[in-house]
Formats: C-alpha cells, structure tokens, sequence
C-alpha cells in the first residue's frame, strides 16, 4: 500500500518539473496577451484555493475525528441545521463569486482577441510607431496558409512577425471549421468557413515558437501545425525578402491547387498574392463564376431576385466527391452553387472599394429581376428583356 | 483515407464487401468476441436458460430488472469504451520521434469519437438511468414505475442504439468528427460513408429511449409518492433524480432535432448546416451545447443525490441542511441552461456574451459548493462507518473539488482562451465524470447491490478495486493538466515534442491502474456470487446498512410487489423515523395487489427500430420502409392487447411475506 501512494504523490510532485523547465509555454509565454491570460487564469485559481484547500482540509479532518471508533469525538444524529452555517456556506462561495466574476467581466473586455493592443507589455505603452501587422490566416485542408496584405507575400505553414509590434490577425477557413492557436503569444479563435474572426497579439520575446491547430478537422489534423518565428524588424524583412526571392505567385487558379487536400505540408511561400484573396475565400467565391456571399447578401438585402434567382445556379465539378462539402445528398439534387449575377468588373469594383471588407451596396432600392433570367413554364414574366448572366466556364458575361 | 463506395443495389444499398474493415486490430477484435458471444450462446443453450432470460428478464416490466438490465448494459458498454481509451493512451505514448504509433488516422479517430459518444451516452446514462429505476420507486414507497410498458420500450430502445453503434465496429466505419459530430466535418461532403450515419441513427434510437424514460420516471416522481411523501420529504436521490429528469425531457428532444436537422442534410440535401446556401454550422454547435451542457447536469445530479444518501447513512446522521440541499439543485437545474456558450468562447461571439455566460456558470459553483458544505456538516458530529460506498463517497468529495476548480477556471473566458480544447479541458471533464459520475457510481453500486440480490459485495476486492481506481486515476489525469498547460491540444495522433512523452507514459500507466481496478471490481462481483450464502455476505434483514429512506423497509431482494402495504410518510427518513418508533411490520390482512404484466412488445419495437436504423445507414430503403411499417403496427397491435394486468393473489403475498417474518425472526 505504501508503494501506491507514492506513486499518488509522484504526479504533484511532477508538477514543478515543467514549471522549472519552462516548457508550459501556457504558463511561461512570450507575449503580453498570453502573459495577461496566464496572470487571470493564476489570479483564479489562487482566489479558488482560498475555498478549496480550506473544504479539502475539512473534508480530511471530518473525515478522521468522527470515523466510528473514536468514541471520544461528539456524535448527535438529529442535529442537521444551523443557520449560521448554511449562511456562511453560501455566502462564502458567492464571495469568491462575485470577485471572480468582477474579474471575469473586465478582463474578459480588456483581453477581447477582436480588442486591438492597448500596450506592447506591462510597462511599454502603445505609440504612433507601433503600427499593427495585418496577417491574413487561412486554415485549409490540413495547412495553414498567412497572406501579408501589406507585403504582397504569403506563406505556408509558416509565420513570421516582429517583435515588439502588434499583430493583427484576420481568420477564416476553407472547409471545416478549425482553431488558430500559438501558445506563447496569445489565445486561440476559431477559423470558420465563410466567416471572419480577428485575433490580436504581439511577440516580447525573439524565438522560434510552435503554432498549432487547435480544433479538430479531419484526417489530416495532427499535421497541421507551423512554427511562428518572432525575430526584430531586420530579421522579418530578411524573411520577406526571403519569400519575395523565392519567387511564384498565388492568385485564384494556384489558390485552387493548394485548396486540395494535403497533410504534413512542408513551409512554402510566394512572392505574390492576389490583393482580394482573403476577401473572395471569406465570401467562397474563389471559384471563377461564383457568387460571392457579400453579394448575395447585398441582393437579399434588396429584396432578392425571386424566382429568377432559382434558375441562376451551376454545378460544381472540381473534387466534388471530396472535402468540399458538395456531394450529392442519396435524397436530393447534385450540389449546385449560385452564379454571379454580377460582371467581373462589378465584382472587382466592390472588392476594390473596400479591401477590408466587402459590404453591402448602400442602394437599397428594391430588385425585381428585370435584368435576370426569366423563369419559364407558368411563372414566366413578360420576357421583354435581355439578361446578363455569367459563364461558370468562360467566366465572362454572356448575352441571352 | 478510407476506401469507400457510395454505389447502391436496391437488395443491399451501399453494403458490399468493402464494408468489412481492413484493420488487424478489428479483426483481432471481431474474432474475439466473436468467440465469446458464441460460448455464451452456447451456454445459454446448454443449460436451457433462453426461456428463461425471456420471460424473467427481456419481457419483464418491473422496475427492479429493468434497472439491473440497464446497468448491465452499462457494465459491458464500459469496458467497449475503455478498451478505447487504452488504445489512445498507448497510440499517444507510442507516436513519438517520427513514429506513425500503431494506429491510422482513420481508425484513430474513429476512436475517440466512439470513446466519448460510448461513455456518455451508453454508459453513463443507461447506468443512471438504470440506478433511477431502481431506487426511485422503492424510495417513494410505489410499487413500480408510472408506465411500467414504456420503462420496458426504452430499456431495448437504448440496447438497440448501443447495438446500432457496436456494429459499426465491424460493419463499415464509426464517424471520424469527434463525439458531437460538429458540421461542417459531419456533413455529406467531409464526412461521405457511413460513420457518421452510425453516430446518427445510433443516437436517435436510443434517444427515443432516453426521453420515454424521463417521462417515465419524472410522472413517476410526481404521482406515485407513498401517502404523506410531500416534495419536501422526498429522500435526496428522489429530488436529484427528478432534476435529472426534468433536464432529460426538456433537453433530449433539442438533441434529437438537431440531429434530425444534420440528418436532412445528409440525406436530402437541406442546408441547415452546411457552409453554402445559408447554412450556418454555429447554429448546430449551439444547439447541440444547448443539449450537451444540461447533458452533464443529467449526469451528475443523481448522483449527488447518491452521495447525500451515502453521507448521512454512513454517518448515522439526518442529512445537514436538506432543504439548502433541494433549493441547491433546483438552482443547478435552471442555471443548467443559461451557460451553454461555455464550450466555444473561443467562437467569437465578443466580450459581454462570453462574461455573460462565463459568470452563470461560475454561478453555478455557488450550490455545488454548498451542497459539498453540506456532506461536510453531515459528516461533522457523525459516527462515520468507512463502509466502501462512503470510501467512493470521501474520495469524490477529495476529487470533484479539484476538478470544479478547473471547470470554474475554464469559465473565464480570457483562460479559457488558452486552454480551450487542450488536454487541460480534457483532464478537467474527465476529473468531474470519473470522480464525480463515476465514483458516485460505484458508491451505488456498493450501497444498493445487497438490496438487489440480497448479500453484499465482498470489501477486500472492493478495497482493491477502490484504491487501483483512485491512484490510477490521478495518475492518468493529472499529467493531462500538466500537458494542457504545456499547450498540447486534444485529438492529436502523433507527437514531434519529445518532451512530452514522460507525461503521455504516466498516463498510460494511470490507464493501466485503472484496468486493474475495473479487473478487480469485477473479481468484486465473481466472488460476492459465488460466497453469497456464507452469513457475513448474507442479507437477511433488508437493512444491512442501518438505511434511513424506505427502499430499506422492504426485503433484500424486494419481492415483485415492493411493499405488500402502501408505507405512509410522515417526515423525512421515513424508514429511520419507523424504526426509532418502533413501528412493527404488519402480518396479515393482506389484499389482492394489481401489478403490469410481462410483455415482448418492447423487444420487439426495439428490435424493428434497431433493423430501421441499420437500413437507414446502409441505403438499404425496402429494409428501412418495411421495418418503419412493421414498427407502426406492432405499435398498433399492442394498443389491441388487453390481456396487461393481473392481482397477486393474497395467498402468495401470504407465502412471501411469512417467509420473510421467519427470515427476520432468524436474522435477530
């Protein structure tokens, strides 16, 4: 028995050991948002211990004194009420409560991932120079794709930023949902498909740190994870420069390619990117032909484009069966997609007008599907007009 | 990936000979139990106890078998899913240093998935379930449940559900997204054979079950209490139960639509869920948590209400502050609710939504904790007997408290930013179900077993059984904190950081502590049965615990009828306040007693409804119309069936109740 609890104590014990090996980066990071979460989530368990050892405690020494054979301790079977005591053990959970949640409430705002950074660290206060780094992160099937809008570059299952200077992270994935996590420098958020989420960090520390996806996609999962290097301005302009030598470009076609699935994806980059990737893999309309989800909202908004929208849709082809989430239902139709209603040059237009993010045209004035196609059969309007409709394969607009 | 075909024939949908799976350690598995499935055929054969089983047990609807029925599910669910465990424990320590470990990614993930969804929904709820319907009756001094039919219905629903879920094992594939099935990963697209089909008609049958016996239980509690049992009387387990199933029936349907809603996409191309055509999977994560979380309420509650009973019988003590006790678990069962949004901060969804959920569930601690005061002061001026149910109960107390902590921990949100789904959250679960769940379980087990069969289970394997379980679970969970700390997320299959390999193997070993202990529990149960009629084993008083609620009152195993007279209640501890009073047993003027009769239509529903999910999965649409209708008639057909009920005879109550009075006139 003896030999049994030692091996109970060995894993407290155990304890130290990484803590001196600073090998929980969760609890030794390098970067002020992690630094700040680590303090919360201390802070926390601190001001929970401040009940839990004390119940530990008793339930130890309640255990003992009134364990059946010692006569000596006090034994009153009736007595199971005292209101002093019922006060104190709820008021004493609610104390820690209310503090805790005091806690939760200001530093759940101050640590906000969409929050930009009020500070570099704890005593190195935000100024003019320090201007964010935008990187756009794409989790696709299973690699990670950073577009530099700024740089013009973008790489694969590798980050680089500098130190010192707040990094602005713009997510979203190609497929299934998935999670963005490096963590020694801030908290994770999730990557969703035809969604955008925003994390803010910044690294203190100069280093090579592991990034990791951190929800579960697929087969491909436990490859996909990159290193994040956080070096000073000259080391992530030699990076640039690196990747601008090393030449190719990703525009929608080779976007396409790298979209298929692949795992354990070794670091690539490219000397040029298209500016309105980011913004077409949001609204899943990479795919030439394509409406993007932007405008399409922006024609509901109008009030839709009735039963001539119905009409307006192509099939998919490309890796249908696979990982695309199209394949045909055993019920229902082939998987179809909604064309653009809108010219190549519109779609340019409204991606150009606000790179960060596409919205809505502001006129609301509302569609009647004067310039669709024409449902056919009983529902056919007066067809007196002439429609724009785009060619999934030229993707071009076509007269009708 | 795995090699799959879509194509279909109308005799056999997609089901053709690349349905068998490829994997050596499956077929090692298959022949396995092959083999032992068809010794213990034989055997039955052999000794003739088909008939038997049958018309005692499988057709049986009383309360008290159903209940054992359930947990022998449970029992024979749980070593499925820790045999699963195992494997993910030794692939984590195996898959180092460039190793693929022994398993595929395909396989791998097929395991945990069915890990979680095996020991949530096919251990932990039938072995609750089957614990409510055992106790809760004879504590509220009935005779059997509301619809003693139905309790029967959703006992087989569940076994074909788990059924359902088990032939994925050797028949085509188990889902590959994780034990809730997150869209978009589940859908047709991502998840194109049929494991996720499994996941789905697995769950929705025994879902059926699920919610009947809610309903069940719940009229049950609320129109069956022996006369004078006001709700402010009932014995603690009676109230945490029916907490539990007031979150059953109010949540399990939110599950089963869900489902129903992913199955549309699936199957008919709807897109609720999907990423195209304004389908939005966050609704499904929302709506499922909507579930799950109440899920974990489900859970736990009864067996706090287990714990209370342990407490105070063992500390020969009324239970301290029992109606902060009722108001602590009505407030669990509301706030049960409102913090579903818990599981993913990490969505998005802003700074106010997420303090806002993360202080209703720090709330939440506020009356766990002073349910834990409460045991506490039952045991302060007690007279503790450290029996094995209130061993499991001080090692919960020691247990749970810890992980609490955790949970309240993960619900601040900027720390639960850097711990979401890591090995951190894992240990957290795994430290609230096992120490809490679990051990409050095999408390269970350990205090009601002599009221099952009529002798208790043996101490010294009980003991090894105890001590193997706790050491090895701190042991297995505890470097999972560790490693959570360190970073390392959940799910992954193979490992490039050295560093963390010494954690993984302690684990293992915790692992390997804890088969020793479910090895030593079931050396518990050989020997209990086979030295039942040695006279320390020997029940014969029906109160081998000094018991205080009333389930105490009647004989040790009770006979069919229960209570051959309606108990009536005249405060709490009814059964405490009889024997302090000295009430004597009545002896005579017994009456005629009008019980349920046995039936197999629930076997054989459940059966259909097994077959229809089969068929549902496999595309196999004549099997799946056919059974669907044969389910719709026997259904009707049953309502033709008059023949239900029959009176026990005064004459036998008369034999079995003087049986008993010699019985106890032995015993003193």
């Amino acid at each position: 028995m003896t030999c049994i609890r030692k091996f109970a104590r060995l894993p407290w014990l155990a304890l130290l050991i990484p803590l001196a090996a600073c090998k929980a980066e969760v609890l030794a990071p390098a970067g002020d948002v992690a630094a700040r979460q680590r303090d919360l989530l201390v802070i926390s368990t601190l001001l929970m211990l401040l009940i839990i050892v004390p119940v530990m405690v008793l339930t130890v020494v309640f255990a003992r004194r009134y364990r059946e054979r010692n006569k000596d301790a006090d034994y009153r079977p009736d007595w199971d009420h005292s209101t002093k005591l019922e006060f104190v053990i709820w008021a004493a959970p609610l104390l820690i409560i209310i503090t805790l949640g005091a806690l939760t409430w200001v530093g759940t705002h101050l640590l906000d991932p969409y929050r930009p950074l009020d500070r570099i660290a704890a005593d190195r206060p935000l100024t003019e120079a320090h201007r964010p780094l935008p990187v756009q992160v794409v989790a696709m099937d299973w690699k990670w794709l950073f577009i530099y809008p700024e740089q013009g570059i973008a790489s694969v299952n590798e980050l680089a930023v500098p130190v010192d200077r707040p990094v602005e992270f713009t997510l979203t994935s190609t497929s299934v949902m998935n999670a963005f996590y490096i963590p020694a420098m801030a908290g994770m958020i999730y990557a969703m498909p035809g969604m955008e989420t925003k994390l803010n960090g910044v690294f203190n520390n100069p280093g090579e740190y592991k990034g990791i996806a951190s929800h579960y996609s697929g087969h491909g999962f436990s490859g996909m994870h990159f290193k994040a290097h956080a070096t000073d301005e000259a080391g992530f302009d030699a990076w640039v420069e690196k990747a601008r030598a090393a030449g190719g470009a990703l525009d929608r076609p080779r976007y396409l390619e790298l979209e298929a699935p692949s795992e354990n994806v070794p670091p690539m980059s490219f000397a040029e990117v298209d500016p309105q990737l980011f913004q077409r893999i949001v609204n899943m309309c990479v795919e030439p032909g394509k409406i993007c989800m932007a405008e399409m909202m922006a024609l509901d908004a109008q009030g839709g484009t009735g039963l001539a929208g119905t009409m307006n849709v192509t099939q998919l082809t490309y890796d249908k069966d696979q990982r695309r989430g199209t394949r045909a239902p055993v019920l229902g139709w082939e998987p179809f997609q909604v064309a653009s209603f809108c010219t190549p040059e519109d779609s340019a237009l409204m991606f150009g007008k606000s790179p960060e993010l596409a919205r809505a045209p502001v006129d609301m004035t509302p569609m009647r599907g004067h310039a669709l196609v024409p449902p056919k059969g009983p529902f056919a309007p007066s067809p007196d007009n002439a429609v724009t409709l785009l060619d999934p394969a030229e993707g071009r607009a076509q007269n009708f | 990936m795995a090699t799959f075909s879509n194509e279909t024939t109308f005799l056999l949908g997609r089901l053709n000979w690349d349905a068998i799976p490829k994997e050596p350690i499956v077929w090692a598995t298959f022949v396995v139990v092959a083999l032992g499935g068809i010794a213990g055929l034989a055997a039955l054969t052999k000794y003739r106890l088909w008939g038997w089983l049958w018309r005692e047990w499988f057709t049986s609807v009383d309360h008290k078998k159903i209940g054992i029925m359930y947990i022998v599910l449970a029992l024979i669910m749980f070593v499925r899913g820790f045999a699963d465990a195992i494997m993910m424990r030794l692939q984590q320590v195996w898959a180092f240093g460039g190793s693929e470990g022994y398993l595929n990614a395909h396989h791998y993930d097929q395991i945990f998935t069915a890990h979680g969804v095996i020991m949530i929904f096919f251990v932990a709820m039938p072995f609750i379930t089957g614990l409510m319907n055992y106790v809760v009756p004879l504590q509220i001094g009935a005779r059997d449940v509301s619809f003693p039919f139905l309790n029967n219905f959703s006992f087989w629903m569940t076994v074909g559900g788990a059924v359902i879920t088990m032939a994925s094992l050797f028949l085509g594939e188990f889902a590959q997204t994780g034990w809730l099935a997150f869209p978009p990963l589940s859908g047709i697209g991502y998840s194109p054979w049929v494991g996720v089909d499994y996941y789905i008609w697995g769950l929705q049958v025994a879902g059926v079950g699920t919610t009947l016996s809610g309903i069940n239980l719940l009229v049950t509690i609320l129109k069956m209490r022996a006369p004078g049992m006001t709700m402010m009387r009932m014995p603690v387990f009676t109230w945490t139960s029916f907490c539990a199933n007031i979150l059953i029936v109010a949540s399990f349907p939110v599950l089963t639509m869900t489902l129903i809603l992913l199955t549309l996409d699936r199957y008919v191309g709807t897109n609720f869920f999907t990423n195209d055509l304004g389908g939005n999977p966050m609704m499904y994560i929302n709506l499922i948590w909507i579930w799950g979380h109440p899920e974990v309420y489900i859970l736990i509650l009864p067996l706090f209400g287990v714990f209370s009973e342990v407490t105070s019988t063992f500390s020969g003590k009324r239970l301290f502050g029992y109606s902060s006790m009722v108001y602590a678990t009505v407030c669990i069962t509301v706030l049960s609710y409102l913090v579903w949004l818990h599981h993913f901060f990490t969505m998005g969804s802003g700074a106010s939504v997420n303090s806002f959920f993360g202080i209703t569930t720090m709330i939440i601690s506020i009356p766990t904790g002073a349910k834990l005061f409460n045991w506490l002061f039952t045991m302060y001026r007690g007279r503790i007997r450290y029996e094995l149910p209130m061993m499991w109960t001080v090692a919960f107390m020691l247990t749970f408290v810890i992980g609490g902590m955790t949970g309240v921990l993960l619900a601040v949100p900027p720390a639960d930013f850097v711990l979401h789904n890591s090995l951190f959250l894992i240990a957290h679960f795994h430290n609230v179900i096992i120490g809490g769940v679990l051990f409050g379980l095999f408390a269970a087990i350990n205090f009601w077993w002599p009221k099952a069969f009529g002798f208790k289970l043996d101490v010294f394997w009980g003991k090894v059984s105890f001590w193997f379980w706790v050491v090895g679970f701190w042991a297995a969970f505890m470097p999972l904190y560790i490693l959570g700390l360190m970073g390392v997320t959940r799910r992954l299959r193979v490992f490039d950081d050295p560093d963390l390999r010494i954690w993984f193997a302690i684990a293992a070993f915790g692992a390997v502590l804890i088969a020793c202990g479910i090895a030593a529990m079931f050396v518990q149960f050989g020997v209990s049965i086979l030295r039942r009629d040695r006279p320390e084993y020997r029940d014969v008083s029906g109160d081998p615990w000094d018991g205080r609620t009333l389930e105490w009152a009647t004989s040790s195993p009770p006979p069919a009828y229960n209570f051959a007279f309606n108990p009536i209640s005249h405060g709490l501890d009814s059964w405490w306040e009889m024997k302090q009073q000295g009430a004597t047993r009545p002896t005579g003027g017994y009456m005629p007693i009008h019980m349920p009769k046995n039936t197999g239509t629930g076997v054989i529903l459940a059966a259909l409804a097994t077959v229809c999910g089969m068929a549902l999965v496999w595309y196999v649409w004549w099997l799946a119309a056919a059974s669907f209708l044969g389910i719709v008639a026997v259904s009707i057909a049953h309502t033709f069936n008059y023949n239900r009920d029959y009176y026990i005879p005064v004459s036998e109550i008369e034999a079995t109740e003087d049986a008993r009075t010699r019985q106890l006139a032995q015993g003193v």
